[in-house]
């Protein structure tokens, strides 16, 4: 494999990050990069949109065109942007609170509409940027600021959601799996329609400290522990399955609109 | 357009005439979600924007629809929503974010009775405030208010092209009588005026979408054309990028400000009746400003020195204070408890009597309500 120079598409004078020494967004946004890389995506035909919170602020360091949006309307804002540029890559980025909590219903329409986005979803289980509330995505029994005697809530199935609302590309994996998630993020992006990718990530700030699990280290080789690939599902009871879930075709909505103006041309205006 | 003749009269409804008026000013991209009384506006739109290459698409919800409407017009088209009180209250946030991001939109409430789900069906001009006031945090806006169906033509047009021209979000304000009445409008207008969007002439390197010039309007770049920048809902640079510093804030906020304040001369409209010797002058808006002027004319029958003062653009608001060195009486006719009586008593400073005719019950003012009131 050609060796890829990351900076090429990061700006690098927005640098140094916001994010925490150990917070694994960073991770995330090295993956993103390679995969547009092994794309051949020319920067002017990206966008990458997102909402609000640690891994939405991943925008402002990325040369492509960038909409940090509010929260929980990132995909409402990238499904506009879509359907006046069509012929652009919309990649969304967003926390899973942003994604799941306040974003929920756009996250569940947007997948039923089948629109081609990429949606990553860097699930950290825990509000990071606002100190560490509990999420929707937050074990139950869990310690987070908002629920110092645990967690009553069970969190999201978020690939199983997406899967249900009509995600034709459904993928999850950590930031442990480096490779693997670099992998998963080009093929959502290889898809022509709304692909889900769910990245587990280490926010050793909050989760971690509050639920005492060590180190950012700690925490990636938790991750190590307690993941499994799908093709090995079978072996690890209790794990977290990691894996291209769900890969499927299904009619894609910014191409039906196409068809439709198509179809309709000759038409006149009324 | 059902109603529409080329080139002649048509008889049409106002929401047909928001949707005429929107594809007249070169509509690309609609978004909106279901409510009562707006209906009218995307039942034209869904059939008539796919016939021209336009997008029309319906959302989950009205937080859903402004910001696919900022998204698309990022993308380059001339976009706009439609909605009512419950739906408009839900786009604030992002109404504040159009405006502090600075990317052309308009918005249509056809307001109904409330608070709450009040009167989905009856007249109201709750929303004046809302429209002014409804995103947090100081920021610009443009409200327009037409009274007619052929003012709603002419004002939605208006509203695109201000939009462009100023980059910032524009209001078009609706009562529902106007929304679901039928009048005559001449299409297309004679001359009619398409402001398109200023694209930057420099090359990427040398673009700043918030340069940050005295009362300026920087071009905006859309997306996919080579001008690779960011947009922020936080304080930002000249390029785009988050900053606390006040020494970047101060100079952004003076031109986000300084665009709309120092060209009041293109953006407000006020239509002034009778004024020279009015003794007492009617101020009313929309539907109202009808009874308002049918209440004028029996006066002035009666031999009353009454005038009136129609506002088409409702903010920024009309300098009107003038009219109190000659006016000893000004009576503000709304139906709300009264959201722009207190602008009129704040301008007008103690200068004349300022009193409202007000109803808020879903039913119009009269022309005799408001000659009761002269009769005080």
């Amino acid at each position: 494999m050609d060796a890829i120079d990351e900076r090429k598409y990061l700006r690098l004078n927005r640098f140094p990050t916001i994010w925490c020494p150990g917070c694994g967004i960073g991770i995330v946004l090295g993956a993103i990069i390679r995969a547009v890389a092994r794309l051949g995506l020319d920067k002017d035909e990206v966008a990458m949109v997102s909402g609000i919170g640690c891994s939405s602020r991943m925008v402002g360091y990325v040369d492509f065109n960038t909409i940090h949006a509010t929260h929980g309307r990132a995909l409402a804002f990238a499904t506009g942007l879509k359907l006046a540029r069509p012929e652009m890559r919309v990649i969304v980025v967003m926390g899973d609170g942003d994604a799941l909590a306040i974003g929920g219903n756009h996250f569940i329409q947007a997948a039923r509409r089948n629109i081609d986005l990429t949606a990553i979803v860097i699930n950290n289980s825990i509000y990071g940027m606002t100190g560490g509330q509990y999420a929707p995505t937050t074990p139950r029994g869990a310690t987070a600021t908002t629920a110092p005697y645990g967690n009553l809530e069970p969190p999201f199935d978020i690939p199983a959601l997406a899967a249900s609302a009509g995600a034709p590309f459904v993928a999850r994996s950590t930031v442990y799996h480096a490779i693997e998630l670099d992998r998963f993020i080009e093929r959502g992006l290889r898809k022509k329609g709304f692909s889900v990718i769910e990245v587990l990530s280490d926010c050793p700030v909050f989760y971690g400290a509050l639920n005492e699990m060590g180190s950012a280290v700690d925490m990636l080789r938790w991750y190590r522990d307690n993941t499994i690939s799908v093709r090995e599902a079978g072996k690890g009871e209790g794990k977290l399955v990691r894996g291209v879930l769900v890969d499927r075709d299904l009619p894609e909505y910014t191409e039906g609109y196409q068809r439709l103006v198509e179809s309709l041309r000759g038409k006149g205006e009324g | 357009m059902k109603a529409r003749v080329s080139g002649g009269a048509a008889l049409m409804q106002g929401n047909e005439a928001v949707a005429a008026g929107a594809l007249a000013a070169g509509l690309g991209f609609f978004a909106n979600y279901p409510i009562t009384p707006a209906n009218e506006i995307s039942r034209v739109l869904s059939r008539e924007l796919p016939l021209r290459g336009g997008v029309f698409i319906q959302m989950e919800d009205e937080i859903a629809s402004i910001a696919a409407v900022i998204g698309a017009s990022l993308g380059g088209l001339k976009a706009a929503t439609a909605t009512s009180g419950p739906g408009f209250s839900l786009m604030q946030e992002n109404i504040g974010y159009a405006s502090a991001t600075e990317i052309p939109c308009v918005i249509v409430d056809v307001q109904r009775g409330g608070p709450s789900t009040g009167m989905p069906t009856r007249p109201s001009q709750g929303d004046v405030m809302q429209a002014r006031w409804g995103a947090h945090g100081d920021h610009p806006i443009i409200v327009l208010y037409p009274s007619s169906v052929s003012e709603t033509y002419e004002l939605t047009i208006r509203a695109f092209n201000l939009s462009e021209r100023y980059r910032t979000p524009v209001i078009l304000l609706m009562d529902e009588v106007v929304a679901h009445m039928r009048e005559r409008v001449m299409l297309p207008l004679p001359e009619v005026e398409v402001v398109p969007r200023s694209k930057p002439k420099v090359p990427p390197e040398m673009y700043f979408p918030y340069e940050d010039g005295d009362n300026d309007v920087p071009p905006l770049a859309s997306f996919g054309e080579g001008y690779r920048y960011n947009i922020t809902g936080l304080f930002h640079d000249r390029l785009g990028f988050p900053t606390l510093r006040p020494d970047e804030i101060n100079p952004w906020l003076k031109r986000l400000f300084g665009k709309i304040e120092t060209n009041l001369e293109d953006i407000v409209w006020c239509e002034q009746e009778l004024i020279e010797d009015a003794e007492v002058v009617l101020v009313a808006y929309g539907a109202t400003a009808r009874s308002a002027r049918h209440a004028m004319k029996l006066a002035r029958d009666r031999g009353e020195a009454v005038g009136m003062i129609k506002p088409l653009t409702l903010w920024p608001f009309p300098h009107i204070e003038s009219i109190a060195e000659r006016a000893r009486r000004i009576i503000v006719v709304e139906m709300n408890r009264g959201q722009i009586l207190g602008e009129v008593e704040r301008l007008v400073h103690g200068k004349a009597e300022v009193l409202g005719v007000n109803r808020m019950d879903g039913e119009m003012v009269t022309p005799l309500e408001i000659l009761h009131a002269l009769e005080i």
